[in-house]
């Protein structure tokens, strides 16, 4: 039961006895993790005090990107600890409820759905893929030198750096048209490899830890036992396509595709 | 944006990527999918998040809402500095600025010289 004044947060819901799970895990504001089964499901919750995360600290904390950056990272946490044993159904963020009993109701009036979303991530995992498109090292190229070698002759500096830039842009239409073509065939082909595949919007390079623009966001519900010729699979289209860097992370629990393709309210 | 500590989770589950090996788990990675995925279920606090603001998420995390495959990257590409053909190519905007300045300064220079001469 929650303690008073307090919130059970929800992180997932698993089938069945977990046993021991998510040892040395600590959870949403280190709060340590317990379980509440009905309907033959578990659902995985922590104790969580209302002054951090009652609704108003919750809309205030949540705009915080180092408090919401920790806290998204324990309930990711969490949910791999837990993925790592069996399926999981992940919830989404700052899914609270009042008592154990809100819980308990939960896991009965939607069992049916739980049932369904974990025999479809059964002995299956997300993978992230992402393509970065290769910077081309020298947008202006060797046009551009031998153009600045010419600027003091007839053309003059203002033809030639019209010259620069037009030689620019070829380069940079050409890597772009090549890494979004990229971005488009190997998401098709690893698609050949999949249950499921979902596209995120890329990321900002800040975000990303990249420098260059990431041109490809995408994840895929693999069957455990193809995930060898996925990553082979990958391997292969690294060694096809040099406009784009391709990377790939996982296993992740399989956030992406439990829910309701089309979420509440548009993106 | 650091990596915290709890990234260190996703890590040891990682199978080494065939092209750069184990990536650390990304913020962005985790977030795009613990907030805007995951099972909805109406809770007892009622936040819709992506209602809420998150206006520092949002301008950092979601540069183009993209729905199909066709589209990939078309948004993100308009918006880039780096090969938006109009912004881009910044290296061709400092040259002007710099050629800009030093006809600036040699203006200067000889309206100087005419007053002093004068």
């Amino acid at each position: 039961m929650a303690a008073e004044g307090g919130w059970v947060w929800l992180y997932g819901v698993a089938g069945g006895d977990l046993g021991a799970f998510a040892d040395g895990v600590a959870g949403v504001g280190g709060a340590p993790l317990r379980t509440i089964t009905a309907a033959r499901l578990t659902a995985i919750v922590g104790d969580v005090g209302d002054r951090e995360y009652g609704e108003a600290a919750l809309r205030r904390n949540l705009e915080d990107l180092d408090w919401l950056a920790r806290t998204a990272r324990a309930h990711h946490a969490v949910l791999e600890a837990v993925a790592e044993r069996g399926p999981v159904v992940p919830m989404r963020l700052a899914t609270l409820f009042a008592s154990d009993a809100g819980v308990t109701g939960t896991l009965q009036e939607r069992a049916e759905d739980f049932r369904e979303a974990l025999s479809l991530i059964s002995a299956r995992s997300e993978w992230g893929v992402k393509a970065y498109a290769v910077k081309p090292s020298d947008p202006a190229g060797e046009s551009g030198h031998q153009v600045a070698g010419r600027e003091d002759q007839a053309t003059g500096p203002g033809a030639a750096y019209l010259q620069r830039r037009r030689a620019q842009l070829t380069a940079s239409k050409d890597a772009r048209q090549e890494a979004l073509a990229s971005a488009r065939a190997v998401y098709a082909e690893l698609g050949r490899f999949a249950v499921s595949s979902r596209l995120y919007p890329p990321q900002a390079p800040d975000l990303a830890g990249q420098q260059t623009p990431m041109v490809l966001n995408a994840a895929y519900l693999v069957a455990d036992e193809r995930a060898g010729e996925f990553e082979a699979a990958m391997a292969d289209l690294t060694a096809r396509h040099r406009f784009v860097q391709l990377t790939l992370t996982g296993p992740w629990p399989a956030y992406s595709f439990v829910g309701e393709s089309d979420g509440p309210g548009p993106r | 944006m650091a990596q915290g500590s709890l990234a260190t989770g996703a890590s040891t589950g990682l199978r080494p990527g065939p092209s750069s090996g184990p990536q650390p788990t990304n913020l962005g990675d985790i977030l795009e999918r613990v907030l805007d995925k995951g099972i909805v279920i109406a809770g007892d606090i009622r936040i819709n998040l992506l209602d809420i603001e998150l206006l520092t998420i949002k301008l950092r995390l979601v540069i183009a809402s993209l729905d199909t495959a066709s589209q990939v990257g078309i948004n993100w590409w308009q918006s880039d500095p780096w090969l938006r053909a109009d912004a881009a190519n910044g290296s061709g905007n400092r040259v002007l600025e710099e050629e800009n300045r030093q006809l600036r300064s040699r203006v200067e220079a000889l309206e100087a010289r005419s007053r002093d001469g004068g």
